[in-house]
């Protein structure tokens, strides 16, 4: 309860209200509502095919939703194409399958976007980019080509370049579901760090050793709804919903 | 190690072991092989022997006609008398140095492009630049030139402006529809489908015919657009509708993720364009976009059908030459063996810059 209170006097910085959207005649997201305070870490769950990664897509638009309002940073996400780009440099993403941009260095590919986007000078945005190799600590290989790189150490990478554009959100989807067991550590130790350092964080994931450490809610969804949400101690020791006991039945079964 | 290593390889006549081992392994496996093996032997041994013995054995090297009097093969002294038709075409032959300079920018231009190090910013504007050098040295009319209208343009000279040109101006061109027809705004990219699919649905000659004969109908009377510009435009278009579609399969092939990766940190629609999927979409593309270069700078020889008189066309007038005309052969060869450097030379480029980038940001 502590940490509901670590939180209480937050501001919000996402807050979602009756969100729906349709793929065609598929309707992927039910009257989703959702509040996240500055600074919390929140963990969501599901099933394959549940709508959370659709659903935190929908938080930098990368997907557009159909009904409902997200206001980011106080910012209202919709056609506005000024508004977007401006969620955009507050909001970082980082993927499933690192999308780092193959034909640029590991530098180039950090340096890239606080050069383009927040115009800063080349000399500064390298500065930045070495710090944030040095934290993830990967900056020995800050000129070799993505390609030249463990999946572990691109998605370190792909997390180090979101850092360098100083975001206030950072939005993890699925971080370590494509890489080798050995390597899902080394990136999971990085996001531990991150959330000790205050960073706002909603990360799809199914590392519930994750959740359990680092996160201030789990949210399980379910057929585009959030089915349960609660703090972790809460959520796995006392699943409300028969589909959450189902589900954690499974994944923590064996 | 030693004794293995001299087993494997005999140090002594191995040459010559080795391809007897090779012809016998590859070559007369079986009867069957032994037989297609000797027909194919047979038909190489008769054409290749017969050119030889038609270009370089049985040939006259010597310049003038009179030198191929007696002989059987070729009469090169045909090249001799004629290069200068060739290159040059009708261009006024006291000016001829002209052409030649133009000549120089125009390969020298491509050779020095061909080199990374210069790929700038600042490239399409010596681009530019030398393009306007090469009109005003050829067309005249300035510094105390004589002037020499465009249709007096011909030979070598003429092919490569309309090659060089069409390449500078198409590849952009069709960059621009190509995200057109990307694009998400509809008119941009109705217009952008209606373009392609036209010009590349008819046929360039139906194009270049359209430019010679029918444009100028549309034209107020008075006014009239030079038959070359037509020409090269119609080129342009034309190949940049293919070329369009090259780099439209590019862009597809790149993986979304790197559009959401570009999206996500916020960069513009031209900023994830011109830094992220462009160059790795263009990258891909190498190879088609060299063949279609390739094959403009081979459909050059169209212009003919609208009376401009291209490296083909003076080839044809030379050897329409009584003087000469038993000797037609000679003409059509030498200038096929220049079409073979140049689009041979394009094509090792296209391999080498498809490799030398591929190596860059691999293992």
């Amino acid at each position: 309860m502590t940490e509901q209170n670590r939180l209480a006097d937050r501001e919000s910085v996402i807050q979602v209200t009756n969100m729906n959207k349709w793929y065609g005649d598929f309707h992927v997201l039910r009257d989703i509502n959702l509040d996240v305070k500055q600074g919390e870490r929140i963990v969501i769950c599901g099933p394959s095919g549940s709508g959370k990664s659709t659903m935190i897509r929908c938080l930098n638009r990368l997907e557009e939703h159909q009904e409902g309002n997200i206001i980011v940073n106080g910012i209202e996400l919709g056609d506005n194409v000024k508004n977007i780009e401006e969620v955009r440099k507050d909001v970082c993403m980082v993927f499933q399958h690192f999308n780092l941009f193959p034909h640029l260095t590991v530098l180039e590919n950090l340096t890239l976007a606080p050069m383009f986007v927040l115009k800063q000078p080349k000399k500064e945005a390298e500065a930045t980019a070495m710090k944030y190799l040095e934290r993830v600590k990967i900056a020995e290989q800050a000129l070799k080509y993505p390609g030249q790189l463990s999946g572990g150490q691109q998605q370190r990478v792909a997390i180090a370049r979101s850092l360098c554009m100083n975001p206030k959100i950072m939005l993890f989807d699925e971080p370590t579901s494509a890489l080798d067991p050995e390597m899902i550590k080394e990136v999971l130790d990085v996001m531990v760090e991150l959330a000790s350092e205050g960073m706002t964080m909603l990360c799809v994931t199914h590392e519930m050793g994750f959740a359990k450490k680092v996160a201030d809610r789990v949210i399980f969804m379910d057929a585009g709804q959030i089915i349960e949400q609660n703090e972790p101690n809460e959520f796995f020791n006392n699943p409300q919903n028969d589909r959450t006991k189902l589900f954690l039945s499974q994944i923590l079964g064996h | 190690m030693t004794t293995i290593s001299e087993r494997l390889m005999p140090v002594q006549s191995s040459v010559t072991k080795r391809s007897w081992r090779w012809m016998r392994d590859n070559l007369f496996s079986t009867p069957l092989n032994t037989l297609i093996s000797l027909v194919c032997i047979y038909i190489i041994w008769n054409v290749v022997g017969g050119l030889i013995s038609w270009a370089i054995v049985n040939a006259s090297f010597i310049p003038g006609k009179d030198a191929c009097a007696e002989i059987t093969g070729a009469c090169w002294g045909y090249v001799h008398a004629n290069w200068r038709f060739l290159m040059f075409g009708t261009f006024p032959p006291a000016e001829y140095w002209r052409p030649f300079v133009a000549i120089m920018m125009l390969t020298g231009g491509m050779l020095l492009t061909m080199n990374r190090t210069f790929w700038t910013k600042w490239l399409p504007v010596v681009w530019i630049i030398g393009f306007i050098a090469v009109y005003y040295i050829l067309a005249g009319g300035v510094f105390g030139l004589t002037p020499v209208r465009t249709g007096l343009w011909g030979g070598l000279t003429l092919t490569l402006v309309l090659a060089v040109v069409g390449i500078a101006f198409a590849a952009p061109l069709a960059l621009i529809l190509a995200l057109g027809r990307r694009s998400e705004m509809p008119l941009v990219k109705v217009i952008c489908v209606v373009f392609i699919e036209v010009f590349r649905g008819v046929p360039l000659i139906s194009v270049l015919f359209m430019a010679s004969v029918m444009f100028p109908l549309f034209l107020p009377t008075g006014v009239s657009v030079d038959v070359l510009l037509r020409a090269q435009v119609g080129i342009i278009v034309f190949q940049a509708a293919y070329l369009a579609e090259v780099f439209r399969g590019g862009m597809q092939a790149i993986p979304s993720g790197q559009y959401e990766a570009a999206d996500s940190l916020g960069l513009t629609y031209w900023q994830k364009m011109g830094k992220i999927i462009l160059p790795q979409a263009l990258r891909l593309v190498i190879p088609p976009t060299m063949s279609t270069f390739i094959s403009l700078f081979k459909d050059t020889s169209l212009v003919v059908i609208i009376g401009l008189f291209d490296l083909l066309a003076a080839t044809r007038a030379a050897v329409n030459n009584p003087e000469w005309r038993p000797h037609y052969i000679e003409g059509y060869v030498f200038i096929a063996l220049i079409y073979f450097c140049f689009c041979f030379f394009m094509s090792r480029y296209s391999l080498y810059l498809d490799r030398s980038l591929k190596k860059a940001t691999s293992h």
